[in-house]
């Protein structure tokens, strides 16, 4: 299915809060590859909340696939809570690093001043090399990577997508009521069901 | 006189006699066992090897409260594991050592997760210091098994075990069942630690297994059953699963709704029952195939939407608004589009259900499938069951078997033509009575499943059917069955063919028989070989008295039945069809 192009594929970035368990990360990672699906993007660190962790992960894909995707990530055991969102519903930044040779800094001012205007600050300086950082979506780290380029760029890495969602209450009220026995008043799953749109599409 | 030295030496360490209740220092060896038995299990499918000895040393003095069965190959273990969780309903369990005996049990578990059958699999591991060691029979079997099991987890420390095997049990039996394996490293088994009173596991925060059933979408489900002029019910093994047997035939027989089956939901309903019009999908029943396309609602109950249900999804019941309930929301709208979600264990919705649907009886409806009925009787199931021809069909086989046991055995089958002869024609008066290998198609599966169905319902006859490609896949638990005279009725239908491969390279590769053309020992000789009694039936004559003498004969009994070689199962949906698309020949 991820093969045909279609023009309903877009990014989506799906958030998901899971328990910090071994094994869970190949657990998620197998639900997109089976379907042959590749993660552009994909990053796990600890949430807010003590203990749960947060998937950020980036695809391309259709509405449909991406739902189902949703629900398959839900459903695994240590999995808490699965959303997906396109670019437009979060606010997003990659952090990208770039190494360059000091002296080219040192002697050229124009690399300085491309330097602010892209909004790099500098991590490391030594005699040899220095390390800039920024952060901002793709096309502005890419624009600094072709702008260095020319000045002799040592290194370069770009982190993984975070994103945070603009509808998000957060989710520490959520773990409340997760942690609450079976069958709680209001399963915050239920949600789920509610936007059947989104859920229930062939 | 007894010094401490020597009385240490020769009273046992444990005296194994019921579940311990304080605080006390064991290994987790024998904390494995006491978990098993605080989880009421009384039956273990397995096989030994170098890292789970001091899970079998242990078991040497457990042998009064758990039934060791030992298979000859794991994945005969955990098919047995299979069938006693379907026959019993209760979490079957499965041990096996590391590395191949680990990995034998890899159909097994795709086959129970995509049948969602409960199993708790532990299986041993190498010393914890030796992992990614490449050590002597070690394998990643947790990453191995992670597609295929609902959960799975490793435990190197002895005090991990009581926790991961309450999880494996609660995670195993609730929500939408599944198979789970635990992987316990030897150092862990061997390790000596302080052993609480076993606390079973109710509640995982981040494991929803059922939700609060929404009341407004069961309203919208009886307001749209209401209004329908012909509603036709599909029901699955959720029925099973749920033990919601009695729920559902309320609710079919109150709202008098047509329903047909999937074969893992077949026996849920009496095969004898007004309301049952028959089976689903490739080589059901003509009517309920046909009338899917004509329904105006269509209500699936614990089912799946399976391929071979369907047939050609964008022309399945297209005309009808579907109601579907299931425990499991990812199957909600994966398939079919539900103009209704009813989420929940249909334990709760059914009873819910019916209280708001009104009593009808449908007769015009009803008299549709009457009459598609007929046709298929003319076409295809009267020369299958009292046929003319001179040679033997699988299908009078199972009329006869029928006819015997008056439909209370529980018949087990692997995987082919005669698994769909045997759910289209087998009777069964009860639940828990079908148990096939359903979407994995699992050749090799019924022999072990039907030992293990046994020890799930020991007090039911129980009847293996089989092909004679199947049962050369797992014949050596023939030696389990000699070993604990555990009594299975074996028929295996032998065309010399792999018929099922035959009868599509017939129907669509121009009659190429490729590779399908497989030769058997003899069973008969092979079953007295195991001191099993068996017998060759060649003609009609001598059927049902051989029928009957296996069926009298105390303790096990293979059967086999020389039947029609080419002969093809009809109705069929071809692939890549429609469901009203099928073909009575």
């Amino acid at each position: 299915m991820s093969q045909q192009p279609s023009i309903d594929r877009q990014e989506y970035n799906i958030t998901a809060y899971t328990e910090n368990q071994v094994g869970l990360l190949n657990r998620i990672a197998i639900i997109f590859s089976r379907r042959k699906i590749n993660i552009e993007s994909l990053n796990v660190s600890p949430s807010e909340v003590e203990g749960i962790h947060r998937f950020n992960i980036v695809i391309n894909e259709t509405e449909e696939v991406v739902s189902k995707l949703a629900g398959q990530i839900e459903k695994q055991i240590e999995v808490l809570k699965v959303y997906y969102n396109t670019n437009a519903d979060v606010i997003w930044q990659e952090m990208a690093l770039y190494k360059v040779p000091t002296d080219v800094i040192a002697e050229k001012a124009i690399v300085e001043r491309l330097l602010r205007e892209n909004g790099a600050r500098a991590v490391v300086i030594r005699k040899d090399y220095t390390v800039f950082e920024t952060t901002g979506h793709r096309e502005e780290t890419d624009n600094l990577i072709r702008v260095l380029q020319p000045y002799g760029l040592i290194e370069f890495v770009r982190s993984a997508r975070i994103a945070i969602i603009k509808a998000s209450d957060g989710f520490n009220s959520k773990l409340r009521e997760f942690e609450r026995t079976e069958p709680s008043a209001e399963p915050a799953e239920n949600e789920f069901l509610n936007s059947r749109s989104k859920v229930f599409t062939m | 006189m007894l010094t401490n030295e020597q009385s240490a030496q020769t009273l046992p360490e444990f005296t194994a006699t019921a579940v311990q209740t304080e605080t006390e220092t064991m290994t987790g060896a024998v904390a494995t066992l006491q978990a098993l038995l605080a989880e009421g299990v009384d039956t273990i499918f397995g096989y030994p090897g170098g890292a789970i000895i001091p899970i079998y040393d242990a078991l040497y003095d457990y042998k009064e409260q758990l039934n060791h069965v030992l298979v000859r190959h794991e994945q005969g273990g955990i098919h047995a594991a299979q069938g006693y969780a379907r026959s019993s309903g209760k979490v079957g369990v499965v041990f096996a050592t590391s590395g191949p005996g680990a990995t034998n049990l890899v159909t097994g578990l795709a086959d129970a997760l995509i049948d969602s059958t409960p199993l708790v699999c532990i299986t041993g591991q190498v010393f914890a210091h030796l992992l990614g060691t490449d050590a002597f029979q070690e394998t990643d079997i947790i990453n191995i098994t992670t597609p295929i099991t609902k959960w799975n987890f490793q435990v190197t420390n002895a005090e991990e075990i009581q926790e991961a095997l309450a999880k494996a049990f609660y995670i195993a039996r609730s929500g939408r069942p599944g198979p789970v394996l635990i992987d316990i490293t030897k150092n862990a088994q061997q390790q000596k630690f302080d052993f609480a009173p076993y606390v079973p596991c109710t509640h995982i925060r981040s494991y929803r297994p059922k939700p609060i059933v929404r009341p407004e979408y069961i309203r919208e489900a009886a307001a749209l059953i209401n209004q329908a002029k012909r509603p036709f019910v599909l029901w699955g093994q959720g029925v099973l699963l749920g033990k919601a047997e009695q729920e559902f035939k309320a609710f079919i027989e109150k709202s008098g709704i047509p329903a047909a089956w999937t074969i893992l939901g077949a026996g849920a309903l009496p095969t004898d029952h007004p309301l049952n019009v028959g089976m689903l999908g490739m080589h059901g029943n003509y009517g309920p195939n046909v009338l899917t396309n004509e329904c105006d609602v269509l209500i699936a109950i614990g089912m799946r939407f399976d391929d071979r249900v369907t047939g050609r999804l964008d022309k399945y019941a297209k005309q009808a608004k579907v109601i579907h309930l299931d425990i499991d929301p990812t199957e909600i709208g994966k398939n079919v589009a539900a103009t209704v979600p009813v989420w929940g264990d249909c334990k709760e919705t059914l009873p819910q259900l019916t209280a708001l649907v009104e009593a009808k009886l449908h007769p015009e409806w009803h008299e549709r499938f009457r009459v598609h009925m007929e046709q298929e009787v003319d076409a295809v199931i009267r020369e299958e069951l009292f046929p003319t021809s001179e040679e033997l069909t699988m299908g009078e086989v199972i009329q006869q078997l029928n006819e015997l046991t008056e439909g209370e055995a529980i018949i087990v089958t692997d995987v082919g033509q005669h698994q769909m002869v045997a759910c289209r024609y087998a009777k069964l008066n009860n639940t828990r009575s079908n148990i096939t290998s359903g979407g994995l198609g699992t050749m090799g599966f019924a022999l072990p499943a039907a030992i293990g169905a046994k020890f799930g319902a020991p007090h039911r006859p129980v009847v293996a059917i089989i092909g004679d490609g199947g049962v050369q896949m797992t014949i050596q638990e023939l030696g389990t069955i000699m070993q604990t005279g555990v009594d299975v009725k074996i028929i295996i239908l032998n065309n010399r063919f792999l018929g099922m491969v035959r009868q599509w390279q017939e129907l669509f590769n121009d009659r190429r028989y490729s590779f399908v053309d497989i030769a058997s020992p003899d069973y008969v000789t092979v079953a007295s070989g195991y001191r099993i009694a068996g017998k060759r039936v060649e003609a009609r004559a001598e059927l049902k008295q051989t029928l009957q003498q296996m069926l009298e004969h105390p303790g096990s009994f293979l059967l086999e039945v020389m039947v029609s070689k080419e002969n093809n199962i009809f109705p069929m949906v071809p692939q890549g069809c429609s469901v009203s698309e099928i073909r009575l020949r």
